[in-house]
């Protein structure tokens, strides 16, 4: 926080917005203002996590036999897809900061693409989840071979947080793809906000890194439990 | 409304008078501190109103030994009441090896009581004094929670799983049992009575199947059938259009309605029950119904027996078996509150029909206490 | 310096004259209000909202105290009755002491104190306020509906599998007004951090933005983990997704851990707050700096801290363990003690201060009395062995209410009268304030304390009926009539600021003589809250008592016994050019 505000020249940053002193209280602002929101997040993740190691803990083998139903090969694929989507954001971010229009759009073309490739993924394996009656409700383990001798009971649990955490995760991935894409809007058509002002895109990155670090989490959680003793 | 001011709960178990030495230490202390910091507030606000003449040089604004002081000092006291707390919860939680096991299922909205030997009982908890009791809880349907406040003792039941809690009852008595943790509709409703025996009278209460060990006499065997075939409906205190009062019946001069003058004897009492039409008292028409071939003679000795004592002694209000229980359980002289008559009624109820509803039971409460309250005390 | 627009009216002049052009009077139109950024007028907009929210709120609590002057009930079924009271818990926990303090006071004055044109984020706060109303809506849609039973704590399994009420649209509500709180805590968080003015160092705040600040911090950390656990039972309704359903091997209890770990914080977001405004109304009405200050803006952090560590306190008898039991027990005792510390230092401040008990200040003192009340009876609960007899009593309800109504709202109505005449430019009458003051605090201890004894007696807290133990019915009836003096207390201001807004005698800048940032700009104050952003290089209520006292004694001797502490215009100068040579 400068005591004394410059005096810049309008063109190297964006608008300053009216409350703010200077473009580096702005900037700092909003990314500390990203970071908090972050931050919120994580607890209300961090809350399915607690609840996720609490009844794994107690129904460790029957968990096992039940998570042998997910499909570690596609779960893998959107782990590598995700992270390469972290790292053309990432990339997006850096090119905008060097005013690069034309990578900042690729890049976040090809970030859009990994996000849509998840969800596709993801559409896939849920849909053979609802074939095998694995969503819970009344028909829950009404084909029993896909419950790989767990218990019934204890399995639905499974899949209850199972479909919930993924499922929200999946929630935040869409709005991710919303931001992404009103984001590269904005780019492509050159609109000042973006252009002149690298913040956008940095917190759009933060955002999205949130998101990949919450399926780094999930991912060995739910699809790589080792075999209890 | 009895203008009584209860202050405190009985003290009915060996956790109550260990609970209630810190209850009252907390009393002392939340009354010393509020003293304290409510006298120098008011102190201060007078003598430094703006514009008095106090000193005002040398203002204080920071003071690191007056801030430690009174942080250290309460910091201590706290610790000091938390242990005593904890060991005090300790000692709740941890039953003796010898406790006896009561078994209790909770559901909306009754609680169902099991006693090891077989005998059942609902929405009544009877243990014996001086040995301690556990009880394993689990509930059927929503968490709800058993509470004693007599001994100071209260747990939640759980769905699901099992849990426990103890205590040795130290005085013979009736208290209030409660359903504690919301539970629906009837959640203020899923109460009763815990009933402390002394051991003699326990131990022949759970011999005889959880039977009143003192064999009923035939005037309260007459009570009890009296109150079952609601013979109060018609019978007040007082003469109603349905029915003549039988205050002081026995041995009294009636008027028929052929103008004859007959004298209420047993022979008379009895034939007023079974074939109420053959004599008609005066102004009254067929409305009773028959009881020749509903009820067994006797039946019908019981019912007289009680009919010969109800009567009207000095204080005013009629007395009946249910007064004269009364008169023991609440101290007074024969009066009794109409509120005391709803717990009483309250608990005969539940001994009469241990399986009703809490809405049967708040029906028929109502009809007695508003019975109770137009008619005066003891139906 | 930032570019001071040529076509801005003339702001506030240093002799204290109101400017003409204020934030109210700006812009005009409903439009100009319902998009606005401006923190002043989120502030006024919340001001109306949870006024509103707490009217229901009160409404509620009038219906259960008439129910319950007879053991077997007045006008209601137990149906009825359940919702009710459930009502009034969701209503005045989730729609007003969560969020009422800080989303008008907190809006209005944190850019304010600390020097700043408004919040970090003003769209983000409009948000906010949508957010709140639009959950509102949701959960009044749900009374209207038919009602939602369960009280405010939603147990499972009966909320999630035996409620037939409307739980689900109600827990909807309550998941989007907790978006409504987190965003604003966001905002205080990034404005308390980059938007200090130059000067104003974190030891210069005032304690109200050190308590706003805390409490973000809590809202931040603790609201997502109650919004997700109201959301999974949303869920199991809904979806039947098992996660605390028993018969599926799942934990009801595990819903209480979750639950609790954010509505223990939740009081002290309720808490701290309030007790950044006794601050600023001990302070300024006694004319002396509060003692200690360094003491109360770490004791608020610390609540805000150890806050955290101690929601297993509502569970000893849930059938946790022993042992987690006796660790939240012994952290409960320790966070106990950072608020005896402020009650302490609060009535320290008073010794050789220069005391005037506008109605303010009587909130203010009422509020040490209650909370400390309400706070040692928090002990009796904390501490394990009471606890066990305590809980789900009377005592409870009694004891929370002295810390809630007691402590937050009169917080709050001190709050309100102190800063009306900043917020809304006018003067309303004291001496019916004063009056006021005492009817809130006299209405407030009969209904309340005759709780504690049908608590320690054992009346548990929910009931409808309680003919199973009719010699409660006395202490019942005591409430009653205690309640209709405190709604009595709460309706007058209603008219009586309200009625200042017609007629109200013009505020000037610091009518009483305070000391802070908002004193020093117009009543009501300009858009952009200040011509120049100020360089702060007075320490925080900068007051000194000897000098107090002269002026004092001087305007005693110009006014006679008419003085009553209030600044006139004309004094007001002299009082600032006193401040301005420190």
């Amino acid at each position: 926080m400068a005591a004394i505000a410059h005096d810049h020249a309008h063109d190297d940053h964006g608008a300053l917005h009216h409350q703010f002193e200077n473009i580096e209280q702005q900037n700092d602002s909003y990314i500390v203002g990203m970071w908090t929101f972050l931050v919120t997040e994580v607890m209300f993740f961090g809350a399915l996590f607690f609840i996720y190691t609490l009844y794994r803990s107690m129904y460790q083998m029957d968990w096992y036999l039940a998570h042998e139903e997910l499909d570690v090969t596609l779960g893998g694929i959107n782990t590598v897809v995700l992270l390469i989507s972290s790292w053309t954001v990432a990339m997006a971010v850096r090119f905008a900061q060097l005013k690069n229009r034309k990578m900042v759009i690729l890049n976040l073309l090809v970030t859009l693409g990994c996000a849509f490739t998840f969800l596709v993924i993801k559409a896939f394996e849920y849909a053979a989840k609802f074939e095998h009656h694995l969503f819970p409700g009344p028909t829950f383990g009404s084909v029993p071979s896909h419950l790989n001798g767990a218990n019934s009971n204890y399995a639905q649990l499974f899949y209850g947080l199972y479909f919930g955490m993924t499922g929200l995760h999946a929630v935040h991935i869409l709005v991710g793809v919303l931001v992404i894409s009103a984001l590269t809007y904005l780019w492509v058509r050159k609109a000042d906000s973006v252009m002149k002002d690298y913040i956008p895109t940095e917190l759009v990155g933060l955002y999205w890194h949130f998101v990949d670090l919450v399926w780094i989490f999930l991912f060995p959680l739910m699809y790589l439990m080792p075999k209890p003793h | 409304m009895p203008f009584n001011f209860p202050l405190q709960p009985p003290r009915a178990s060996s956790f109550a008078d260990q609970h209630d030495a810190l209850f009252y230490t907390l009393c002392i202390l939340t009354v010393l501190f509020t003293a304290i910091v409510g006298f120098g507030v008011i102190f201060f606000a007078i003598k430094y109103k703006k514009g008095s003449p106090a000193d005002r040089s040398r203002p204080i604004y920071e003071d690191l030994r007056l801030e430690l002081t009174w942080t250290i000092i309460p910091l201590i006291m706290g610790l000091g009441i938390f242990y005593w707390g904890a060991s005090l919860f300790v000692t709740m939680r941890v039953p003796p090896k010898d406790a006896q096991e009561i078994y209790v299922i909770g559901k909306q909205w009754m609680w169902h009581v099991q006693h090891s030997n077989g005998v059942r009982e609902n929405n009544t908890l009877h243990v014996p004094v001086g040995k301690p009791v556990k009880l394993t809880m689990i509930s059927q349907d929503v968490i709800h929670a058993f509470y004693i406040p007599a001994f100071r003792a209260q747990m939640h039941v759980v769905p699901g799983r099992y849990t426990t809690m103890w205590f040795t009852a130290t005085q013979a008595g009736k208290y209030h049992l409660f359903c504690s943790m919301y539970c629906g509709t009837q959640h203020s409703e899923m109460g009763g009575t815990v009933v402390a025996l002394e051991p003699k009278e326990w131990a022949e209460w759970i011999a005889n199947g959880g039977q009143s060990t003192v064999p009923m006499t035939l005037e309260q065997s007459g009570q009890k059938l009296y109150n079952s075939l609601a013979c109060n409906n018609c019978h007040g205190v007082k003469d109603t259009v349905k029915g003549p009062s039988l205050m002081n019946i026995y041995n009294s001069r009636r008027r028929m309605s052929n103008g004859e003058t007959v004298l209420a004897d047993d022979a008379y009492l009895r034939e007023s029950i079974l074939r109420p039409h053959n004599r008609l008292t005066a102004g009254y028409g067929q409305e009773m119904p028959e009881y020749q071939g509903q009820i067994t003679e006797e039946d019908v000795i019981k019912l007289v027996a009680f009919m010969k004592n109800l009567g009207m002694p000095t204080t005013g209000l009629p007395v009946s078996g249910t007064d004269r229980e009364a008169a023991v359980t609440a101290g007074s002289k024969g009066s009794m509150s109409p509120l005391a008559t709803n717990a009483i009624q309250y608990q005969q109820f539940s001994e009469r029909q241990p399986d009703a509803t809490a809405t049967d039971r708040k029906k028929d409460l109502s009809v007695n206490a508003i019975a109770a309250q137009q008619g005066g005390a003891g139906n | 310096m930032s570019a001071i627009p040529v076509d801005k009216p003339v702001a506030d002049l240093p002799n204290g004259h109101p400017a003409e052009t204020n934030y109210i009077n700006e812009f005009g139109g409903l439009k100009s209000w319902l998009l606005t950024g401006d923190h002043k007028r989120i502030a006024m907009l919340y001001l109306i909202s949870v006024t509103f929210f707490f009217f229901l709120g009160s409404v509620a609590a009038a219906l259960i105290r008439w129910e319950l002057t007879a053991p077997a009930g007045v006008v209601m079924e137990s149906d009825t009755y359940n919702k009710v009271f459930s009502s009034h818990g969701v209503l005045m926990v989730f729609t007003f002491l969560v969020v009422a303090i800080p989303a008008v006071f907190g809006n209005f004055f944190l850019p304010i104190m600390i020097g700043a044109r408004d919040m970090a984020f003003p769209r983000l706060n409009l948000l906010s306020w949508y957010l709140y109303v639009g959950g509102g809506i949701l959960i009044l849609l749900g009374m209207i509906n038919g009602g939602v039973d369960g009280g405010w704590t939603f147990y499972t399994p009966y909320s999630s599998m035996y409620s037939n009420s409307n739980v689900t649209l109600v827990l909807t509500g309550i998941f989007i007004v907790g978006f409504s709180s987190i965003t604003t805590g966001i905002n205080f968080i990034v404005t308390t951090h980059k938007m200090r003015a130059p000067g104003m160092t974190w030891f210069r705040l005032p304690l109200f933005v050190w308590a706003n600040y805390a409490t973000a911090v809590v809202i931040m950390l603790g609201t997502p983990v109650v919004a997700i656990t109201l959301l999974l039972v949303v869920f199991e309704r809904a979806f039947k997704l098992p996660i605390f359903n028993p018969e599926l091997g799942g934990d009801p209890v595990l819903f209480q851990h979750l639950f609790w770990f954010y509505s223990h914080p939740a009081v002290y977001i309720m808490i701290l707050p309030a007790f950044g405004i006794i601050s600023e109304l001990i302070s300024n009405f006694a004319r002396k700096r509060v003692f200690g200050y360094h003491f109360i803006a770490f004791s608020t952090l610390a609540i805000a801290g150890l806050g955290f560590l101690v929601w297993g306190h509502h569970m000893f008898i849930s059938s946790q363990s022993m042992y987690q039991g006796i660790v939240f027990s012994l952290i409960s005792f320790l966070v106990a003690v950072p608020s005896a510390i402020k009650v302490f230092n609060w009535t320290a401040t008073l010794y050789k201060a220069n005391i005037r008990l506008q109605s303010p200040m009587l909130y203010a003192l009422g509020f040490i009395g209650l909370f400390t009340v309400g706070g040692l009876t928090g002990l009796f609960l904390g501490s394990m062995g009471t606890d066990v007899h305590l809980t789900a009593t009377y005592f409870v309800v009694a004891h929370f209410h002295y810390v809630m109504v007691g402590g937050t709202m009169s917080a709050f109505l001190g709050g309100l009268h102190y800063w009306w005449p900043k917020m809304t430019g006018r003067l309303y009458p004291e001496s019916i304030a004063k009056v006021n003051a005492l009817i809130v605090f006299l209405g407030f201890n009969l209904t309340f304390f005759p709780q504690f004894i049908v608590g320690w007696l054992g009346m548990p807290r929910r009931y409808h009926y309680y003919y199973l133990a009719p010699e409660y019915q006395v202490y019942h009836v005591m409430s009653t009539l205690g309640s209709s003096f405190l709604g009595l207390g709460f309706i007058l201001p209603a008219f009586y600021l309200t009625k200042s807004l017609i007629n109200g005698r013009k505020a000037s800048a610091n009518p009483w003589g305070a000391h802070g940032l908002e004193w020093e700009i117009p009543s009501p104050p300009p858009t952009t809250n200040f011509l120049q952003i100020p360089i702060v290089l007075d320490e925080v209520y900068d007051f000194d008592p000897v000098t107090e006292y002269e002026l004092d004694r001087a305007q005693q001797a110009l006014e006679g016994h008419h003085y009553d502490g209030m600044m006139d215009q004309d004094d007001e100068s002299a009082h600032r050019v006193e401040q301005g040579e420190k």
